[in-house]
C-alpha cells in the first residue's frame, strides 16, 4: 500500500520544501553545521579539563622528523633496512637447525619405508616429493617470517605505517594515481590478494584499477623468503648479512619505483584522468603492546602463511617428483620441459628449471624456490641440503649460476605475474576478465623485458 | 594493516559476512565512530571475532558483523564505516547514516576519542538527532590521561542525556560497563533523553511545518524531525535513499555490499 502512494507523497513533500525554503533561502546547511559545532564545543568545554599542557608534544616532534621532506625518506629507509637486517642475520642460524632436523627426519622416513619394504615410488613420491618440499618450505620460510612479521607488526602497532603513506603520497599524486594507493601498496607487502581487496578504499574506479594492476610489484610475504634466501646466496661472496640486507632493500625499492612508473604509464595511457584528493589523518603514536604483537603476528600471520604455503607445497612437491621421475624416451618429463624452456630462460638470464619453477609456482609464490631446489636435486647428484653454503654448492657449483642468474631470478620473482589467488581476487574485484588478463600480462611483459635488458646488457659488457 | 586469516590468501575468496551458523539475535547494535578512535578494537573486544586492528585511517570500508551475548540475550554488532559526520560528504558517511536511519538498530554505540572529544562530539550529536537509543563510549581514556586530559563522564552524561561509558578498549577497561549500558538501552530498561540541537527559529518553524507530512510518508516508527530537516536541506543523497527505501528495493543490509563500494 505504501509502495503505491509513496512516490507522490515524497514529490509532494519536496514541492512543499521548495515553497518553505526557496532556492536554499534558509541557509540551512551552514546553520546546521555551526549549531552542531557550537553545541559540541559547549559540551566539551564543560566536560573536558586539561590541567597542564604536556611539556613536549612528542607526537608532533616525531612527526616533524619522520614525515619531514628531508628526513622522511632516510628514516624510512633506515627502518626498512633495520627490519631486513634483523631478518637476514637472525634467520640464518634457525634455518640451518630446522633444515638439519627436518632432513634427519627425511632419512628416518626413508629407513621406515625400507623397513616396510615399500615400493620405490611410494617412498619417492611421499618422502622425496611431498615431505622434502614441505621440509624446504618450513626451513626456508619459517625463520625469516617469524622475525619479519613481528617487526613489521610492531611498526604498524606504533602507528608508523600511515606515516609511510604520508611520505609516499605526493609521489603517487605525481604518478597520476590516488594517494591511498600507498596504503594498498603497503598492504601488498603482506599479501597481494589482501592488497587488491584493500583497493576498495579508493573511490574512483580509474585509480582503483591502477592500484590493483600495480599491487603485484611489491614483494608479498610469499616472495620475501625467496628474495632473502637469494640475497643471502648473492652476499655469500661478500661475506656479510649487511650485503644481503642492502640487496633486499634495493629489490624492495625497485619494486616501489616500478609501481610508480607503471602507475604513471597507466594514468597516461589506458586509464587517463586527474588524481582525486583525500585527507589522511595521522593517528597518534601509541606504545606498542609487544607481547600481544608477537602472539598476534606469529599466529595470525606467520603460521597462517606457513600453513597456506605448506598446503600448496605438499601437492606441488608430489607433482614435481612425478615430473622428475617419469621418464619419456630416456629423459624425465621435468628435464624435457626445462630443456624446452631453456633458450627462453637463458635469454632472460635464467635457465629452464627456474622458468619451470615459476610456472609450477603459479598457485602460490612461496613454493617457487622449494620446487627449484627439488628439481635440481632430482637431476643432480646431491640428496640433502641444509645451509646457505649447501645452497651455494647446489646452485653455483652444480648448476652454473652466476650472480647474474641470482639477480635475474630475484627480479623475475619481484615482477612476474601475481599468484593465482591474487588474480582470482582481481577478477572478482574488477568484475572484468580483460583487466584480469592485463593484470597477468603486464607484469609478465615487464618482468621479461627487465630481465632481458639486464641479462643482455651484462653479457654485452662482458661482466659474466 | 588488516592482514588476518580472513583477509589474506584464500581467505579473500570467502565472503566475509557469511559467518558460520549465526544464532537468532535478540537485539541489533550498531557501532559508529570517527576513524582512529579504536572502534575496531571495541568491535573485536566485544565480539571476539578474529579481526585484526591497525591504525589505518578509514580502513573499515566493508561492513563487519559479529555477535556477543549478555544476560542471556544475544546482540548482533554491526561495525559501521568510520565517519566524521553524517552529513554525507563521503560514501562511508552515507552508509553509516542510511544504516542508522533506515535499519533502526536497537542501540547505537558511538565510540569517541577522549583525546579530542570536541571533534568527536559532532558525530555524537548527529547520531542523537537520528536515534535516541544511543550509548556513548569515550575510548582511549588511558591515552587522554597520559596527555593530562580529564574527561568528566558524569557531566557528559548529563549534557548528552544518554549513557556515557569511559573505556580503554585496548586493555579491556570499561567494556563490561559498556555491554551493560547497551543491554539497558536496547531492552528499553533505561530511557534516554537525548540532547537535541535547536536551530534558528525560522528553521525550527519550517521543520514544524514539514514534519507531519514526513511522518505520514515514513510512518510513526521513523524519526520524522531528522528526515524533515534533511529534506529541507535538499540533501540529494537522502532523497535518493528515501526513494530507494520507498520502492522497497534496497534495504541497506548485508546485500548492498556492492553498492557500498560503488
Amino acid at each position: 500500500m505504501r509502495q503505491n502512494s509513496a512516490p507522490t507523497g515524497l514529490e509532494e513533500i519536496l514541492q512543499e520544501v521548495d515553497r518553505i525554503n526557496p532556492s536554499g533561502a534558509l541557509g540551512l546547511n551552514d546553520c546546521v553545521v555551526s549549531h552542531i559545532y557550537g553545541k559540541a564545543e559547549q559540551i566539551a568545554r564543560e566536560a573536558v579539563t586539561q590541567k597542564e599542557k604536556p611539556r613536549v608534544d612528542w607526537d608532533r616532534r616525531l612527526d616533524d622528523i619522520l614525515t619531514s621532506r628531508v628526513f622522511g625518506f632516510p628514516s624510512m629507509l633506515l627502518l626498512l633496512a633495520i627490519v631486513f637486517w634483523l631478518t637476514v642475520s637472525g634467520a640464518n642460524y634457525p634455518s640451518v637447525v630446522l633444515a638439519s632436523a627436518l632432513f634427519w627426519g627425511q632419512d628416518r622416513l626413508m629407513d621406515l619405508c625400507r623397513w616396510l619394504s615399500a615400493p620405490a615410488w611410494v617412498s619417492g613420491f611421499f618422502v622425496e616429493g611431498v615431505y622434502r618440499c614441505l621440509a624446504w618450505v618450513v626451513s626456508v620460510m619459517l625463520p625469516p617470517m617469524a622475525i619479519f612479521f613481528p617487526c613489521f607488526t610492531l611498526l604498524e602497532d606504533m602507528g608508523y605505517l600511515p606515516r609511510i603513506a604520508f611520505n609516499l603520497d605526493r609521489f603517487f599524486k605525481k604518478a597520476g594515481a590516488h594517494g591511498k594507493q600507498s596504503l594498498t601498496m603497503s598492504m601488498g607487502f603482506g599479501c597481494n590478494a589482501a592488497g587488491v581487496v584493500a583497493c576498495r578504499i579508493i573511490e574512483s574506479p580509474r585509480e582503483r584499477l591502477i592500484a590493483m594492476l600495480t599491487n603485484n610489484f611489491v614483494p608479498c610475504n610469499g616472495r620475501f623468503p625467496t628474495l632473502i634466501a637469494l640475497a643471502g646466496l648473492m652476499a655469500l661472496g661478500m661475506g656479510s648479512s649487511a650485503g644481503a640486507t642492502l640487496i633486499v632493500v634495493g629489490v624492495v625499492l625497485t619494486g616501489i619505483a616500478l609501481t610508480l612508473a607503471v602507475s604513471w604509464l597507466l594514468s597516461k595511457t589506458l586509464l587517463r584522468g586527474i588524481p582525486s584528493s583525500f585527507t589522511l589523518e595521522l593517528p597518534p603514536y601509541r606504545k606498542p603492546q609487544v607481547g600481544r604483537v608477537i602472539v598476534r603476528s606469529v599466529f595470525d600471520r606467520t603460521l597462517f602463511v606457513l600453513g597456506r604455503a605448506a598446503g600448496v607445497a605438499a601437492p606441488a612437491g608430489g607433482i614435481t617428483w612425478l615430473l622428475a621421475n617419469i621418464h619419456v624416451g630416456g629423459t624425465s618429463v621435468l628435464a624435457r620441459c626445462a630443456n624446452w624452456l631453456n633458450p627462453f630462460g637463458q635469454a632472460l638470464g635464467l635457465d629452464g628449471f627456474i622458468v619451470m619453477a615459476f610456472v609450477l609456482g603459479f598457485p602460490a609464490n612461496e613454493i617457487v624456490l622449494p620446487i627449484l631446489i627439488m628439481s635440481y636435486l632430482a637431476t643432480g647428484a646431491m640428496t640433502g641440503l641444509d645451509s646457505v653454503e649447501a645452497l651455494y654448492r647446489l646452485f653455483v657449483v652444480e648448476h652454473g649460476w652466476t650472480w647474474l642468474t641470482v639477480l635475474c631470478t630475484m627480479l623475475f620473482s619481484l615482477l612476474h605475474y601475481p599468484c593465482g589467488t591474487t588474480l582470482w581476487t582481481i577478477w572478482r574485484e574488477s568484475g572484468s576478465a580483460r583487466w584480469t588478463a592485463l593484470a597477468f600480462l603486464l607484469p609478465l611483459a615487464i618482468a621479461c623485458a627487465v630481465c632481458l635488458a639486464v641479462a643482455q646488457t651484462v653479457r654485452l659488457v662482458g661482466q659474466v | 594493516m588488516g592482514l588476518t586469516q580472513q583477509s589474506c590468501g584464500r581467505g579473500v575468496m570467502r565472503d566475509g559476512l557469511s559467518k558460520g551458523a549465526a544464532p537468532q539475535f535478540d537485539y541489533v547494535v550498531a557501532l559508529a565512530g570517527n576513524p582512529n578512535t579504536g572502534k575496531s578494537t571495541v568491535f573485536n573486544a566485544l565480539t571476539g571475532l578474529n579481526q585484526h586492528t591497525g591504525n589505518w585511517p578509514g580502513k573499515t570500508v566493508a561492513r563487519a558483523e559479529g555477535w556477543y551475548g549478555d544476560s542471556g540475550l544475544i546482540f548482533k554488532l554491526v561495525d559501521l564505516p568510520g565517519a566524521y559526520s553524517l552529513l554525507a560528504n563521503s560514501v562511508e558517511e552515507q552508509v553509516a547514516r542510511d544504516y542508522l536511519y533506515f535499519e533502526r538498530p536497537d542501540a547505537t554505540v558511538v565510540v569517541a576519542d577522549a583525546t579530542c572529544l570536541e571533534r568527536n562530539l559532532n558525530l555524537v550529536l548527529q547520531v542523537l538527532e537520528i536515534t535516541p537509543r544511543a550509548v556513548v563510549c569515550v575510548n582511549l581514556v588511558d591515552e587522554a590521561r597520559r596527555k593530562k586530559i580529564e574527561v568528566d563522564i558524569v557531566s557528559l552524561r548529563e549534557s548528552l542525556g544518554v549513557p556515557v561509558v569511559a573505556t580503554a578498549a585496548r586493555d579491556g577497561c570499561g567494556l563490561a560497563a559498556l555491554v551493560a549500558a547497551v543491554t539497558d538501552v536496547s531492552s528499553g530498561r533505561v530511557k534516554t533523553t537525548p540532547c537535541l540541537v535547536n536551530y534558528r527559529e525560522d528553521i525550527e518553524d519550517a521543520i514544524r511545518r514539514l514534519e507531519p507530512k514526513v511522518r505520514k510518508l515514513v510512518g510513526e516508527e521513523f524519526n520524522s524531525r531528522w528526515l524533515a530537516l534533511r529534506l529541507l536541506d535538499k540533501d540529494q543523497t537522502v532523497i535518493a535513499a528515501v526513494r530507494r527505501w520507498l520502492s522497497g528495493k534496497v534495504r541497506p543490509g548485508p546485500g548492498v555490499r556492492g553498492e557500498i563500494l560503488a
